[in-house]
């Protein structure tokens, strides 16, 4: 029985193998076989489960059968997916590439390059900075820009501005000699645009006074602009260079107008992170955020650079000349000693400011615009008398150079400055830190011979209770008001009744004169008084 | 920011360009974990640095068993000496609103008072009242309080809501993708919500009821309230409130890396509508 059932089993085993080496065949057309066809198939419906998988099983057997096809057939390319991040690596990696020139090893003992490394330690002892790693990798673009601009005396990383896009890293750069070149570049485009601007303007006149009669003038004068500060002076004295992230070209700011700083003080926008943007604001902005962000640069370096009293001095060689002239110039003393730190924290007039004050006009130095060359000699008979006013305006001084803290006036009811003691714990190694309350994000460091300003924030000022954007002009008067064409009330029935008699009573009057008496004549002098 | 991995949070959001000094970091370090011992929190977050004209704040906040609502604040002048605040209440609200304008003095023994001008009936006839803080720590908690209100931030998907109603982190959150983190409708307040409330029910029919729990930011008043970007490198995701100037938000993306810090001085930006 047992050999009957071996044989048996065996014969089944062996006809089984062959039907299923029959469907393991592969076909011809389509290199399928079954087995694998039905495996899969079987796999699906396990898989999702389907209702009523009897009566779909042929699209089923399709839908596998389309599968493979798919699979095998995919001729698409994987989309490579590159990040922000993989893309700014990419541009960072030229920081780290070493220069083989040797020639650059002489120069390397007065390079212009600040250690921003330890300028880094201090403000880290004083609670500011943007990450050490940030640092360093600020560190090796303000290499970049050093190395790619030979004329440079000295850089400094200014600090950063934050944007509600992207932020600004400012790097401040004192040039040898100024760039005569770029400034007559400058000032021609201007001229250009002017010119430009005003051929335009006689064009559209000329097309007008073709067509019609000649339309009333604008009496309208427009008030003198206040000529910007040559480069090297004043609120022009740097150049300041900015980039978005350290590794991305330094894009140079065009330098500051008056007018544009004016118009800064007046009005409070955020900073998008893109230089080519409008600044829709009232009163209108004279330029773009590049001109903006160097309008808040000039004031914020001029309100909040300080360095500890002692460590300039006033040049000696221009000594009494300049006694009424505000001094713009100051040197390293070399006799600078450092301040002890306690004494730097305890008061402010230990700091001085060694940026120039920003008067009104929007300018360091205050300029006359009422002396300007003759223009106009037939109007002067009219001008006369009004120019009494703005003939002799009085000129606007701003401190001088070098004035203690101490002096500068309390807004708002908050103190301008904090000054704070970076350890209390080992006093005795700390750091003097200065903190602008007027400019939140401007501080200051002092430690011994060493002193730094930075900047890192919103580059806005504080307003105390809010800020209340100023009002539109009131609007022009149309005419004179005089009494012709001001308004009377109508006379009422009885005042014209009144008026009629004391008419008719005249002309009765010629007739009579040759008749009456003297005496009846003041007696209608009286009557039309009572009228 | 969570007080464990201080250190390495506080390099990322350095780019609002505040950071402790090692000798505060340090003092926190230790500060912290005696406080979470000695009021029995769960977990201890360092909240952020209100800075005074005289002195700086420095704020902590203990968290319990639920998140969102077992929160205590403290404050501490030396990052070692730690004082409860009192919980912030609507009296105290208003009563802060009135009085206290202008910076912190950084002072506990500093009395803000302010006058307002009252009109009284028709004529212009105007009233001094003359309105001062009761104590000055209200000040402090009304203000933290109006923050967390307003600013705090959290990736969606890090906190949950259990089945007892409890708010907790989430274990399995894994962090936002890139693309995710770029979009500012993938974080969400950290607050009991308020605008959730009035969304209708088609709105309501695609959340996630143990996620979608909180407020989304794209909801705020003014639109632009968020400043959004990619820092250290475009690796980190950073979040700047302009409502509170000095509240920063981080998130890595792909970790379950994130966290906010508020340092600032503690004012609102009432100018924000004039600076878009």
């Amino acid at each position: 029985m047992d050999e009957h059932r071996d044989r048996s089993g065996d014969k089944m085993l062996k006809s089984s193998a062959a039907f299923k080496t029959f469907l393991m065949k592969n076909s011809q057309k389509s290199n399928m076989n079954l087995y694998d066809h039905l495996t899969r198939l079987l796999l699906k419906v396990m898989d999702e489960q389907p209702n009523d998988a009897v009566d779909i099983f042929e699209d089923l057997s399709y839908d596998v059968k389309r599968g493979l096809f798919e699979d095998t057939k995919n001729r698409l390319r994987d989309l490579p997916h590159t990040t922000l991040a993989e893309l700014l690596a990419e541009q960072q990696r030229l920081l780290f590439t070493q220069q083989e020139d040797t020639e650059h090893e002489d120069e390397l003992v007065e390079s212009p390059l600040p250690n921003i490394n330890e300028i880094g330690f201090y403000l880290e002892q004083a609670g500011v900075g943007l990450g050490r790693e940030e640092m360093q990798r600020i560190f090796l673009a303000l290499k970049q820009l050093v190395d790619s601009q030979p004329l440079i005396l000295h850089c400094r990383l200014w600090g950063k501005i934050l944007g509600t896009q992207s932020n600004y890293i400012v790097a401040e750069v004192e040039f040898k000699d100024w760039d005569n070149e770029n400034e007559k570049s400058d000032q021609a485009a201007e001229e250009e645009q002017n010119e430009a601007r005003e051929s335009e303007e006689n064009e559209v006149k000329k097309t007008i006074t073709l067509v019609m009669d000649q339309l009333p003038q604008s009496t309208y004068k427009p008030p003198p602009v206040v000529p910007k500060e040559p480069m090297g002076t004043g609120s022009n004295k740097n150049v300041y260079y900015v980039c978005k992230e350290p590794g991305l070209p330094w894009v140079k700011l065009p330098s500051v107008t008056p007018a544009q700083i004016t118009v800064a003080r007046q009005i409070r926008k955020f900073f998008t992170g893109r230089l080519d943007s409008p600044i829709k604001s009232y009163p209108p902005f004279p330029g773009n955020e590049a001109n903006y962000l160097r309008a808040q640069i000039a004031r914020i370096s001029a309100g909040t650079h300080v360095s500890p009293q002692g460590f300039f001095h006033v040049g000696e060689e221009e000594g009494e000349e300049e006694d009424e002239a505000p001094r713009d110039s100051y040197e390293v003393n070399p006799d600078f000693d450092g301040v002890p730190v306690s004494e730097m924290v305890l008061s402010l007039s230990m700091w001085v400011h060694h940026v120039q004050h920003i008067l009104k006009q929007g300018r360091c130095s205050w300029i006359n615009l009422a002396v300007k060359p003759e223009e106009d000699q037939n109007e002067e008979g009219e001008a006369e008398e009004t120019e009494e006013e703005p003939d002799e305006p009085e000129p606007e001084v701003g401190p001088p150079l070098l004035t203690p803290l101490s002096q500068d006036a309390e807004m708002f009811n908050t103190p301008p400055w904090s000054t704070k003691i970076s350890s209390t714990l080992t006093s005795q190694h700390a750091v003097a830190v200065l903190r602008s309350n007027l400019w939140p994000g401007a501080y200051a460091y002092a430690c011994g011979k060493k002193f730094e300003n930075i900047y890192i924030g919103w580059g806005l000022k504080y307003t105390g209770q809010g800020y209340s954007p100023p009002l539109p002009p009131p609007p022009q008067k149309e005419y004179p008001s005089e009494p012709e064409v001001t308004e009377a009330l109508d006379p009422t029935v009885e005042e014209e009744q009144v008026l009629e008699d004391a008419l008719e009573e005249q002309q009765a009057a010629p007739e009579e004169m040759e008749n009456t008496d003297e005496e009846e004549e003041e007696e209608e002098e009286q009557e039309l008084d009572n009228d | 920011m969570d007080a464990d991995s201080l250190h390495y949070s506080l390099e990322l959001v350095a780019g609002s360009g505040n950071i402790l000094n090692t000798e505060h970091r340090t003092a926190l370090q230790t500060s912290l974990l005696i406080l979470r011992k000695n009021y029995k929190f769960n977990r201890v977050l360092f909240w952020g640095k209100i800075m005074g004209i005289k002195e700086d704040y420095f704020i902590a906040q203990g968290r319990g068993d639920d998140e969102l609502k077992d929160k205590k604040n403290l404050y501490s002048f030396n990052c070692m000496d730690w004082f409860l605040l009192p919980p912030a209440t609507i009296p105290m609200i208003e009563e802060v609103s009135k009085a206290a304008t202008g910076r912190f003095m950084g002072d506990a023994s500093h009395v803000y008072e302010n006058t307002i001008l009252k009109k009284v009936g028709d004529e212009d006839e105007v009233e001094e009242e003359l309105v001062r803080i009761s104590a000055v720590e209200h000040r402090l908690a009304v203000t933290i309080h109006l923050i967390d209100d307003e600013s705090s931030v959290i990736p969606r998907g890090a906190f949950i809501k259990n089945p007892h109603g409890f708010v907790q982190v989430n274990r399995c959150f894994e962090g936002l993708t890139e693309s995710q983190a770029a979009k500012l409708d993938s974080f969400l307040h950290f607050r009991d919500p308020k605008t959730l409330k009035k969304k209708s029910l088609l709105e309501l029919s695609e959340l996630n009821q143990t996620i979608d729990f909180l407020d989304l930011l794209t909801d705020d008043v003014p639109k632009g309230m968020w400043s959004l970007q990619f820092e250290n490198a475009n690796k980190v995701l950073i979040l700047r409130c302009l409502l509170w100037l000095g509240m920063t938000f981080y998130h890595v993306p792909m970790t379950p890396q994130h966290g906010y810090i508020y340092i600032g001085d503690g004012v609102r930006n009432l100018d924000l509508s004039f600076m878009l």
